[in-house]
């Protein structure tokens, strides 16, 4: 006898119920009821009337578990669709983040690296920096741990990259109109607030692991948002009494973008792209979970074996990256601001 | 050419409010800015203006706090589109202007110069005086040079590479104006331009600004709240209250015979003997006096006090271009040194 028997006979179904009895899947709890009766009677006295629980009552009834099996379904039905759009647009992604792996590891190390330090050089003019920067990768390279790293700065490096590029238009296209901006921000809320497994899960399905697009879509749907917000932002905060010194002399909408706006919004939207490089990293980690190489694999590899010493150190290296990111970035910032006096 | 105005405006209304259409017909109707902001939630930014504005002269906008300055000379370039009314400039009408008109009118016929400055803070001194010419797709080289022109005659030379905020606030205003001069247009709109310098730096300005009148001959539209500036400045003196205008004309006129309290007011504190001038207060010539001297009709009350020693029994013969025009009698200067104050606030005294 289940709860609910007296609900489907008052309305008539009893017939209908009893039509699918016995061919229906079991669930768990039917089995363990059947092979052990006297917990049958254990149940609760007003159970939640639960799709299991009313199918107790009424073997036509669905199980959750046909919900479950049904969402699946769907998801694999609308793939095929969805994948035959998302490869073809995504796969200059796989593209970018194979092609910047396989240079920064197929280069010398004496190649790379003083290239690397002559950006730092070029973004900040910083002796300080560059000096912090030169001796951090001298301490990876002797530990050897220089080639994980590399590859870690390569993903982020793309990453970051078409973050910026896809980030910033939307940003000044949020900026210029408020309808486009009241649409996205809860978009944005959402992206901000997922946590990174939840994505991941049809990620997997949508495009095969092996594929590095998978852990790049991953890293940049995670970390684009706070370009997006910066570039908003800073355009509207531009003082406004230069905006309409800006019109006053018939700039042209384009003129002023990228003569009054854009320059003056540059520490914010650095600032964001400060912010995305940051959470890149943070997601190159995790990515390492679906193939992502560099310095994550051995920080997974730790967890997964209980290696403590390689784990330790590979966690050392990443926030060494961190440091080196953040300070070049800030340096970045602090360049521009000055160039701009906004002191 | 003498007679038509460089810019016309006819009965210019500005509203702001979310229906402006409606709170309009309740203006045009009577109601006050006050009424209309505790009945409707519009402010009424400018009701009924009609301004003449003429070649080559300084018209000085002249109010308080919140009575419509900023608005109304921002409806010049468009900056601000009226609820209702017209606004000519060369005999066209300028509200028909479509965007890349407009845009094309801002670039070659006016220009503006602002109370905080606006200059691009990215820029030197030399790129901010040539923007107005970048805007128009001149070549580098070209703008450069005729930048470099006009912040020498400002009296910036040396300071081309230098920044904004490396440079006092007179100097930055002076490279608002360099650029204002870079533009070569024939309108200049001033809004408070010298309102956020000290009192010796403005009254460098003002002479810049004189010198620089007298010999580019722009059509300057001024705006101030100060009455000492308006006086030196002002060829049109318009006085703006809540919005409306309450008088407009010569602004030694004005002076003399304030149509209203609020203007009585306004004037009553300044030094009438150094802003009034001979003309004001001549009279037709009257031969049978013995003059104590000649003067010309655009020197100050004040420099004929000096002359006549104090002495008020005296009189003065105005002559202009060798020709006697007038007579001043001293008694009557001493009379028009004395504000003319309406009748409530003598009864309050
Ligand atoms: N965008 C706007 N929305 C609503 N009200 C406005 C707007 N702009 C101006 N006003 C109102 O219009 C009136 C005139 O403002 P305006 O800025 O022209 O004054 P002003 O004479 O230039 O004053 P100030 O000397 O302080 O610059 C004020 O009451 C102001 O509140
Ligand atoms: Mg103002």
């Amino acid at each position: 006898m289940a709860f609910y028997d007296g609900l489907f006979n008052a309305l008539g179904l009893r017939e209908w119920c009893d039509a699918a009895a016995g061919s229906s899947k079991m669930s768990m709890a039917s089995l363990l009821a059947k092979t052990n009766p006297d917990a049958a009677d254990e149940g609760p006295v007003f159970p939640f009337p639960s799709m299991d629980e009313l199918y107790q009552a009424c073997p036509s009834f669905p199980q959750s578990r046909e919900f479950t099996a049904g969402v699946e379904e769907a998801f694999l039905n609308v793939k095929d669709v969805l994948k035959s759009v998302l490869d073809p647009l995504t796969q200059p992604l796989s593209w970018l983040l194979e092609f910047a792996l396989f240079i920064f590891l197929a280069a010398p190390w004496w190649v790379v690296v003083p290239l690397i330090l002559l950006f730092v050089w070029y973004v900040c003019r910083s002796v300080a920096v560059t000096t912090f920067v030169t001796i951090s990768f001298a301490f990876l390279a002797f530990i050897d741990h220089l080639d994980a790293a590399l590859q870690t700065l390569a993903i982020i490096a793309v990453c970051t990259g078409i973050c910026i590029i896809l980030g910033v238009p939307i940003g000044i296209a949020m900026a210029k109109s408020n309808r486009f901006q009241r649409s996205l921000l809860p978009l944005l809320d959402l992206l901000q607030t997922l946590p990174t497994f939840v994505y991941l899960i049809p990620l997997i399905f949508l495009f095969s692991v092996t594929e590095p697009k998978l852990y790049g879509i991953a890293i940049i749907v995670y970390a684009i948002v706070p370009v997006i917000r910066l570039t908003d932002l800073g355009i509207r905060l531009v003082d406004q009494d230069v905006v309409e010194a800006a019109n006053t002399f018939g700039m042209s909408p384009r003129q002023k973008l990228l003569g009054v706006e854009l320059p003056l919004a540059l520490p914010n939207i650095m600032a964001g792209v400060n912010q995305t490089i940051m959470m890149s990293l943070a997601m190159v980690v995790i990515a390492s979970l679906v193939s992502a190489p560099g310095l994550g694999v051995l920080v997974l590899r730790g967890i997964r074996n209980l290696e403590l010493g390689v784990g330790l150190i590979a966690g050392l290296g990443i926030v060494l990256l961190a440091v080196i990111l953040d300070r070049v970035s800030k340096a970045a910032i602090a360049r521009v601001s000055t160039d701009q006096t906004f002191k | 050419m003498v007679n038509s105005p460089k810019i016309e405006i006819r009965n210019l209304y500005k509203i702001f409010g979310s229906d402006p259409k409606t709170a309009l017909e309740k203006v045009k109707a009577g109601m006050g800015k006050e009424a209309l902001l505790s009945d409707t939630g519009h402010v009424l930014g400018l009701q009924n203006i009609s301004i003449d504005i003429n070649e080559s002269a300084i018209t000085v906008v002249m109010g308080l706090s919140g009575s419509g300055k900023s608005t109304l000379i921002r409806h010049i370039n468009r900056l601000i589109e009226p609820t209702d009314g017209q606004v000519f400039i060369d005999g066209e009408d300028a509200l028909l202007l479509d965007q890349d008109e407009l845009r094309n009118k801002r670039r070659t016929d006016m220009s503006m110069v602002f109370q905080k400055f606006a200059l691009l803070p990215h820029r030197t001194v030399l790129d901010n005086s040539a923007l107005p010419l970048e805007v128009r797709g001149v070549s580098k080289s070209e703008r450069h040079a005729e930048a470099q022109v006009w912040i020498n005659r400002v009296g910036l030379g040396g300071f081309e590479k230098h920044y904004p905020y490396q440079l006092s606030g007179g100097m930055q205003q002076r490279v608002g104006l360099a650029r204002a001069l870079t533009s070569n247009s024939d309108i200049m709109l001033m809004d408070e331009a010298f309102s956020a310098l000290d009192p010796l730096i403005r009254s460098d300005m003002q002479k810049l600004l004189l010198e620089l009148h007298v010999e580019l001959k722009k059509t300057i539209v001024f705006i101030t709240h100060d009455l000492d500036e308006a006086l030196r400045l002002a060829d049109h003196l318009v006085i703006l209250k809540d919005g409306a205008v309450v008088q407009q004309g010569d602004p030694q006129g004005i002076l003399l015979n304030p149509s209203d309290p609020y203007i009585e007011a306004f004037v009553s504190d300044i030094n009438r003997a150094r802003v009034l001038r001979v003309r004001s207060v001549m009279t037709a010539l009257d031969k049978k006096f013995k003059y104590a001297g000649d003067v010309a009709p655009s020197d100050t009350l004040e420099s004929l006090i000096a002359r006549s020693e104090g002495d008020t029994s005296c009189k003065f013969r105005v002559v202009e271009e060798e020709n006697p025009i007038g007579q001043i009698d001293m008694q009557d200067l001493v009379k028009a040194l004395v504000p003319r104050v309406s009748e409530v606030e003598q009864r309050n005294l």
